[in-house]
């Protein structure tokens, strides 16, 4: 007789298969397959792994990227607009040449944000544990990867030993069921679970993303979905493997090739919870009557549907102190319709929403259309391929000629570093995955939707519902 | 790394939810590629009343005189959300912080605060506003103390709250140990995984002919 193996979640095949030692109070000694830094905060995990005299144990499976305090302005350089910048890019491509690791550095074609450029070039890869000193590297989990963001500190640990000791998290699956309506995506997807569980609904544990709604969705919307992971308090978020995946995959540059990808797509395609896995949680949501979401405060959970008003402290899902502060800072009363709330400016990118797919259907609403008068619009693509690409098909034009900046690829501003900002008590519609307080500049006011919805209401002057103008055509809009 | 066993000091309220990373040290206060000079920037944008200045506000607590010498804060949920940014941590160490309370912690600052000698204190929200209150009639005489030994927090007039943390955050602070000499006692076993890995998943190993 042979025993019946037991069910497994998607999570613990990727524990199990990177488990090298159990330690006390379910820790695990995992192995790291992927390590990504970039000039903010890998720096100094580089340089204090110098001054301890320890060394990266492989470096060709460790990457570099100059994303978030360079400049995006077009001709730009070393200089950045952020006071004391430079000596972060400057040591930064100092310790990555010295520890012999590839950079993607400011100049380099194929610079972009970590986690637009690791998808990109198959540096992700299903089955991989990535870590990074970020906090969305939840976002690459979308391959059917354990990917979480770490400290400086333990970013070190990773370099040295090339393993990490993670304490276990609990399981959770939440699965979207239904169909996605016209002018609804991954990123409301995103707002509405947190909207309705909190931004700590996922404290303590590894989310898989399941559902109809979830297999329909491409790569870029996965990746989106799985980007703001971290909002929802989660350690990680994933997707399991399926064509959509391999699809994706084929041909990429750290990817294998040939017959190895042939291999290694069969095992990839054992990385999917098996059917009657048993999660610590379960949470299912239906996204059906789904609306578009916006935020109206200062935390992600603070979202709601596009066409709702500002909600009254008792259904706002947050204490009375952090509601009356939100309203305040934002400069909003309850009751007041979204929709009336008008704007100064509008930004499209970050690693939320800043790939080929979004800057598509941003320029369909955008296309023929003219943002509205006093409004400053930007759109920073996420890597320089996604800006070769969308240029290849005219996207720029679309942007330009809307009147949108058109930049080069980084975070921007999607958060503040000390340099270029939005003005004080300036209300923005983002693209980006943060609304907290001075998160885009100083005393900045920051409202997250999808970047159709940020396209539509740069173009109608005030948050706007996307539905309205997907169904205009430009002219009459 | 500096140990924690326990700590006898001022507790200070800031039980705002949400305090995210770029509360703790903004964006802009991180000057130089270094985990020291930060404890200036520490909670600058509440602190200070320009941002970019250095003139206390008055009104920000760790500016009162009664919470002169706090080195216990006192939060809200999903403290340290945010930005991964572990100089949070380090500007708060360095500031004199050596226990954050909270009903609920991000996962990467609670990660960082063990690395770095804070003691990351999960209690519930009734029993920190309990704590605050009590604190609040004369902070200096109403000590709190926060013992990783004994797993308690108590208060000088006696009340006292058990709180849990897993066993490898609470033996690193305790001992204040290397995690990455920890991990190299593992080495053989380290090594043994590699070479089985390779073979079984030869994807996962790069070399530097691709750049
Ligand atoms: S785009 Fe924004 S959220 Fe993403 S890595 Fe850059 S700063 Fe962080």
């Amino acid at each position: 007789m042979t025993t019946q193996a037991a069910p497994l979640t998607l999570f613990e095949k990727l524990w199990r298969q990177h488990l090298i030692a159990e330690l006390p109070g379910g820790v695990g000694l995992l192995a790291i397959d992927r390590v990504f830094l970039h000039e903010r905060t890998g720096s100094i995990a580089l340089k204090s792994l110098h001054e301890a005299g320890r060394t990266v144990r492989d470096p060709a499976r460790v990457f570099c990227t100059m994303d978030h305090i360079v400049d995006t302005i077009p001709g730009r350089s070393d200089d950045t607009r952020m006071p004391g910048g430079k000596a972060f890019i400057t040591e930064t491509r100092a310790a990555a040449l010295a520890a012999g690791i590839r950079l993607f550095d400011v100049q380099d074609p194929d610079q972009g944000i970590v986690h637009v450029i690791s998808p990109e070039f198959g540096i992700a890869l299903p089955g991989t544990t990535i870590v990074c000193p970020d906090s969305h590297t939840c976002t690459q989990g979308a391959l059917g990867a354990f990917a979480w963001g770490i400290g400086s500190t333990e970013a070190e640990h990773a370099l040295a030993t090339g393993t990490l000791r993670v304490q276990k998290p609990n399981s959770m699956r939440v699965s979207f069921a239904g169909v996605l309506g016209v002018g609804v995506s991954a990123k409301d997807l995103s707002l509405a679970l947190i909207a309705r569980y909190g931004s700590v609904g996922g404290n303590g544990y590894a989310v898989e993303f399941a559902g109809a709604a979830v297999r329909a969705l491409d790569m870029e919307a996965r990746l989106t979905l799985c980007n703001m992971a971290t909002e929802f308090s989660a350690v990680t978020g994933f997707i399991a493997v399926d064509d959509v995946t391999i699809d994706y995959l084929r041909g990429r540059r750290y990817a294998p090739r040939a017959e190895a990808f042939t291999a290694a797509a069969a095992a990839w395609r054992e990385l999917l919870s098996d059917p009657a896995a048993r999660f610590d949680a379960e949470i299912e949501i239906d996204v059906t009557e789904l609306a578009p979401m916006v935020t109206w405060g200062t935390s992600p959970q603070h979202a709601v549907p596009v066409t709702a008003s500002i909600p009254d402290e008792i259904d706002s899902g947050t204490t009375p102190q952090s509601y009356q502060r939100a309203l305040e800072y934002m400069g909003v009363t309850a009751g007041t319709r979204l929709q009336d709330l008008s704007i100064d400016a509008a930004f499209i990118g970050s690693c939320t929403n800043s790939r080929m797919s979004d800057l598509r259907r941003a320029a369909a609403i955008l296309r023929g259309r003219k943002v509205a008068p006093g409004v400053r619009a930007i759109c920073v693509p996420g890597s320089m391929t996604v800006k070769r690409l969308a240029e290849a098909e005219g996207l720029d034009h679309v942007f330009r000629a809307a009147g949108f900046e058109w930049r080069e690829s980084g975070c921007s501003m999607c958060f503040f570093s000390g340099g270029e900002s939005f003005g004080k008590r300036e209300r923005v519609i983002s693209s980006t995955n943060r609304n907290f307080e001075s998160r885009q500049g100083p005393e900045t006011r920051t409202h997250i939707a999808s970047p159709e919805t940020v396209a539509a209401s740069a173009i109608a002057g005030h948050l706007a519902d996307v539905r309205m103008l997907a169904s205009v055509p430009p002219g009459q809009g | 790394m500096q140990t924690f066993t326990s700590i006898t000091a001022v507790a200070a309220p800031l039980l705002r939810d949400n305090i995210d990373t770029d509360i703790i040290i903004p964006s802009r206060e991180m000057k130089s590629v270094s985990k020291t000079g930060l404890a200036d920037g520490l909670f600058a944008g509440w602190r200070y009343l320009e941002i970019g200045g250095r003139d206390p506000n008055p009104e920000f607590v760790l500016n009162q005189p009664a919470y002169a010498g706090t080195a216990i804060l006192l939060g809200g949920g999903n403290f340290g959300c945010g930005s991964s940014r572990e100089h949070a941590v380090w500007a708060l160490a360095e500031y004199g912080i050596r226990a954050v309370l909270a009903p609920s912690f991000a996962p990467i600052f609670h990660g960082n605060c063990v690395r770095n000698g804070i003691a990351p204190v999960k209690l519930p929200a009734d029993a920190i506003a309990g704590i605050a209150g009590s604190v609040a009639s004369n902070p200096a005489a109403n000590q709190l103390t926060v013992d990783l030994r004994s797993m308690r927090v108590s208060l000088a007039d006696g009340r006292h709250w058990s709180f849990e943390m897993g066993e490898e955050q609470r033996e690193m602070l305790l001992e204040g140990l290397d995690a990455i000499d920890l991990t190299w006692k593992w080495r053989t076993q380290i090594e043994n995984f590699v070479a089985a890995d390779r073979k079984a998943r030869p994807w996962i190993y790069l070399d530097n002919s691709v750049r």
